[in-house]
């Protein structure tokens, strides 16, 4: 009996309240996004809220079936998961379906599966299939270029869809990576072209060889015990402002215009008055609408189902990468806090039961779980409220859609199985 | 220390992104204003206005459909030159004005809705209204105009015009380009008139399109009609009285002393009511404005305060019996005028002497009154006291004060008291033969005619009035109780049978004998006012003023009246003519003295007006010769020279 309750018990409830309470909270953000007059039926499947109810009543069936599993399977039939990720994906250049110019979807009757949703927990799994070899050792650089290479295929097959959005999600493998030993310097490298890149942008090249300059000099200066050739200062100067250079000319000439002026607006380059007010009609126009839509909702939010701009459907795809603006205006600032938390503490209590793992794999698929979580989160949030250049991406859990719902679902919930197995791992 | 890199990022961002939030949400959002939200549209529906109807029920007011094309300027968006060209084609402007109306509106406010072309022609209408939806960011207004069904009238009336942002800042109830009343009954009753508009909330989508009330209707409102107003206004007499004003400068006010009702209210020169209606208001508005010498929208009858002369002596006497200075049998020398040791204080015509109070009036010697009034000051040690007392009787009559009534303007008047000659000579260094003017209504009293007319009622009735008003009637609402209860004078009723008797006799014997209508007992007063002008500053004598106040019946008077003509020299001249024809008009409901009327007719003052912006030296009283007109029609009481 007691043996029985244990068994039970076993999961980590806190996981799985905060899931019930995205997916709940979400589906009726998705409700006031996308109904149209009164509310008659909420199975309506010809509705997006009804197909979303479907799509939730078949997540806990697709939960049951996941945690039946036995916790090795998934780490026995990682490399096979992730051949059929990338079967799948490399399979839309031949059978998949163009929507708003991305071939991301496979289309089944009335029904299309997007593979990239599930492609991202393949990988999690292969990643941490690769890192949790006994044989591999983090800190080489053999390893490090086999490891990107599992992350880089599926990326690689994604951009050339045209979802740019969705490649940069992996991304998030670089926190799996430092975790799992990857040299800090590779981590100041990526700040350091970070910052290069913004300021290069913003303040022009030679503003940021200025400003390089004089951090790479405070830096020889300051190092005085082991401050070595004076020549690996001037090389990485050099690197620096023509890396910033680089970062210039792609932004002129690589990119396509539309995420040209996603990033000018969000750096605020343009100047230029006439096109600053196209820009508002056009590219900014789904930015300014979603700030208004949160702004309007100010302490707490007109109520749901009330908001006027989501009921006149203002905020383009605002029942899918829009969502959190319904959030912001119906719910008001208590309310869009409120699932700022409750991210965070899903990801949090992810990272924390990720580093209790006994096995080095559940630990590293965890992390790989929480940094999933995390990019979506940020880039989704930070994009709808304006702090990031809109990259079209879901909110994870509230978003429409049954592909993004149930690759999360996946996602989560191996982990939740792979964690409930800890008292067998030694 | 690898563990916490994404722990901390992960609280980081949580962080960042609830500040962000407090930022937008809470720290630069403004409480919510359905009125700012743009993503519901707010439709008014505005109610009919209350017509406006004469004491006989007939229509002086109604209503005239009209269309306003009204912007969004934030929801415009921009055209292309072939569509901006049919757009302007279609409202018969240029590419200049629509760019100077929308950044003119855009300037006013991005989000609310103004005027962009007003009060189109029914047929610009018709077709525009088919294609305003292309148009995004502009609608069309309907707003009901003013149909004037009368062209006499136009200072009661009064009429409306657009509101400014000064009206809107006052009174939230405006937006821009809604209609208030400017002037007359329109302006004091606008909150009756114009009803409560009616307003709905329409949800919109982001491509304009209306998808439904906002939240089922609830916060709609129907609109509520205005209310019906009748006027004490007698439309046949005020036409009169227009008519008789033709070519003349003045203000004849028409009393019903029983009621305090208001029966005409003339202000010569007049204009039509509708030249300030439509499109042409704003023209039209601005050529009456600017007309600075005739002043056509100075309304004479309220605001015009001059010194009322010879019928303000009838006050000296009552103030004089009650303060028991004198009784009504003794009798003063006058030596043409009034001496004071040798000094001629005031002046006199030729009439027998001595008087006593009935030949006083009746013959408006001014001796006899100067020795009334200096007895009155002087019963008291202090003159200062006198003078407060003698101010305070005089006051009492509704002078020297606002009547606080209903009509849009008005004027103080001035009846001088002892700090008012304490500050102008200092305190306690003037005496009663400083200020024996007063005594014949000239020095420092002042007053309007209405305050004259209300003079006149209240010693028609014996010593009370009741405060002159204009409204009659509003549909379901009883009468302010101000204007239904009488106000009581200082003078005891005993001391008014003797001054109506005076009265009277001014036309029995007296300076208006030759005015007399057969049938009815008139009591009247002539008055003469001296006239001064600046002429580039040089203060020069013009005509004389002609005034003149009565009243009759004599007993239980139906009507009280004074009128004011600029110019028109003696009280008998003009002024006396014109109170016995409206007198005859009002009681009989037709004129039997044609020849009085043939006369004031004829006459025109129009030339005396034209001599002091001559730029020529020029005669006055008695050395003129009136102009006489040949062509005369009754009806045209219209004699503004501004085209419709």
């Amino acid at each position: 009996m007691l043996r029985e309750n244990q068994r039970r018990f076993k999961f980590d409830w806190l996981t799985i309240i905060l899931f019930l309470l995205l997916v709940g909270f979400g589906y009726l953000n998705i409700l006031s996004a996308s109904h149209v007059g009164e509310i008659t039926n909420y199975f309506d499947t010809s509705e997006l809220y009804g197909k979303q109810l479907i799509f939730i009543g078949l997540t806990f069936v697709l939960i049951i079936f996941i945690l039946s599993f036995e916790a090795k399977f998934y780490e026995r039939f990682a490399s096979i998961i992730y051949m059929v990720a990338i079967l799948a994906l490399v399979g839309l250049f031949i059978f998949g379906k163009d929507v708003n110019g991305a071939r991301s979807w496979y289309g089944i009757g009335s029904m299309t599966i997007q593979p990239s949703e599930f492609a991202k927990f393949a990988t999690a799994l292969a990643v941490a299939k690769y890192i949790s070899d006994l044989q591999t050792n983090m800190r080489t650089l053999k390893d490090q270029l086999r490891v990107t290479a599992i992350i880089f295929i599926p990326a690689l097959l994604i951009l050339l869809q045209n979802d740019a959005g969705s490649t940069i999600v992996y991304l998030a493998f670089f926190f799996v990576f430092y975790r799992e030993g990857l040299q800090q310097v590779y981590l100041i490298i990526a700040l350091s072209l970070i910052i290069l890149a913004v300021v290069g942008l913003k303040f022009g090249v030679v503003a940021t060889a200025v400003v390089a300059t004089l951090v790479i000099l405070a830096t020889y200066l300051l190092r005085r015990k082991k401050r070595g050739s004076i020549f690996q200062y001037i090389i990485v100067l050099i690197i620096s402002v023509g890396f910033s250079y680089g970062v210039k000319l792609f932004y002129e000439h690589g990119l396509k215009a539309h995420q040209q002026n996603r990033i000018s607006l969000w750096l605020r380059l343009e100047k230029d008055p006439a096109k600053l007010e196209r820009m508002k009609k056009e590219e900014a126009y789904n930015l300014i609408q979603s700030e208004q839509a949160i702004s309007s909702g100010s302490w707490t939010g007109k109520g749901f189902l009330q908001g006027t701009r989501t009921t006149g459907k203002f905020v383009p795809e605002q029942e899918t990468d829009y969502i959190f603006s319904t959030v912001g205006e119906e719910w008001g600032f208590l309310g869009s806090s409120f699932v700022v938390i409750l991210f965070v503490l899903l990801i949090i209590r992810v990272l924390y039961l990720a580093e209790s793992q006994k096995s080095q794999f559940s630990r590293v698929y965890g992390y790989g779980v929480a940094s999933i979580l995390f990019i979506h989160f940020t880039i989704n949030t930070g994009m709808v409220m304006g702090l990031i250049p809109t990259v079209g991406i879901p909110l994870p859990f509230f978003s429409y859609g049954g592909s993004g719902l149930w690759g999360f679902t996946i996602l989560l919930f191996i982990f939740v199985k792979l964690d409930s197995n800890k008292i067998n791992e030694w | 220390m690898r563990k916490l890199l994404l722990f901390t990022t992960v609280i980081l961002v949580g962080l960042v992104f609830i500040a962000r939030l407090f930022y937008l949400q809470v720290y630069s959002s403004s409480a919510y204003d359905i009125f700012e939200d743009t993503a519901i549209r707010k439709e008014y529906n505005y109610p009919k206005r209350g017509y406006v109807y004469d004491r006989n029920g007939e229509l002086l007011v109604a209503n005239q459909p009209s269309y306003d094309v009204m912007v969004i300027p934030r929801e415009v968006s921009p055209m292309d030159s072939l569509k901006l060209l049919e757009f302007c084609t279609l409202l018969k402007i240029t590419k200049e004005d629509y760019d100077k109306k929308l950044r003119r509106a855009t300037n006013y406010s991005p989000r609310l809705s103004s005027p962009f072309v007003q009060q189109l022609s029914k047929t610009d209408y018709a077709v525009l209204q088919e294609k305003m939806r292309k148009f995004e960011g502009f609608y069309i207004q309907k707003r009901s105009l003013r149909s004037y069904q009368t062209t006499i009238g136009a200072n009661v009336l009064g009429s409306i015009g657009e509101v400014n942002r000064t009206i809107i800042g006052k009174q939230p109830y405006y937006r821009m380009g809604d209609l208030i009343g400017k002037q007359g009954v329109e302006k004091t009753y606008e909150n009756t008139l114009r009803g409560v508009k009616g307003i709905k909330f329409i949800q919109k989508d982001r491509f304009n399109k209306n998808i439904g009330p906002y939240k089922e209707g609830i916060y709609d409102t129907l609109p509520k009609p205005g209310k019906d107003v009748t006027l004490t206004i007698d439309s046949e007499l005020q036409a009169y009285g227009e008519l008789l004003m033709t070519h003349k400068r003045g203000g004849i006010i028409a009393l019903d002393p029983s009621s305090g009702e208001i029966l005409a209210m003339v202000s010569g020169p007049s204009y039509n009511p509708n030249l300030l209606v439509g499109r042409e208001r704003s023209r039209n508005f601005s050529k009456l404005y600017t007309d600075t010498i005739a002043k056509p929208l100075f309304d004479r009858g309220l605001k015009a305060q001059y010194p009322p002369g010879s019928p303000f002596k009838v006050i000296n006497a009552l103030i004089a019996l009650q303060e028991d200075v004198v009784d009504t049998q003794e009798r003063f020398k006058c030596r043409m005028g009034y001496y004071y040791g040798s000094r001629k204080l005031t002046g006199c015509h030729h009439h027998r002497s001595p008087v006593a109070m009935n030949d006083g009036i009746a013959q408006s010697c001014n001796a006899y009154f100067v020795n009334v009034y200096r007895r009155i000051i002087d019963k008291y040690d202090d003159a200062g006291k006198g003078m407060n007392i003698w101010a305070n009787h005089a006051k009492s009559f509704g002078l020297g004060n606002f009547l606080n009534n209903d009509l849009s303007v008005g004027s103080k008047g001035r009846i001088p008291d002892g700090d008012y000659y304490d500050r102008a000579y200092g305190d306690n260094r003037w005496g009663s033969t400083y200020i024996v003017s007063n005594a014949i209504g000239q020095g420092e009293v002042e007053a309007t005619p209405i305050q004259l007319a209300n003079m006149a009622a209240a010693i028609g009735n014996r010593g009370y009035y009741y405060t002159p008003h204009i409204i009659k009637e509003i549909e379901g609402e009883t009468l302010d109780s101000k204007y239904t209860t009488p106000k009581y004078t200082t003078i005891d009723k005993r001391h008014f049978e003797p001054v109506v008797q005076g009265m009277f006799d001014v036309y029995n014997k007296g300076t208006a004998a030759t005015l007399r209508v057969p049938g009815i007992e008139i009591a009247g007063k002539t008055g003469t006012a001296e006239n001064f002008m600046k002429i580039d500053s040089v203060t020069t004598q013009l005509t004389d003023h002609s005034i003149f106040v009565a009243f009759a019946p004599k007993d239980n008077p139906k009507i009280a009246i004074a009128v004011f003509v600029e110019n028109g020299y003696w009280g008998s001249r003009f002024a006396g003519r014109m109170a016995s024809l409206m007198i005859e008009k009002y009681i009989k409901g037709y004129v039997t003295r044609t020849d009085l009327e043939r006369w004031i007719l004829t006459h025109s003052l129009e030339n005396e007006y034209a001599k002091p912006y001559s730029g020529e030296p020029f005669k006055i009283n008695g050395e003129t010769t009136l102009q006489v007109i040949d062509n005369y029609a009754i009806g045209n009481t219209n004699q503004s020279n501004i085209k419709q």
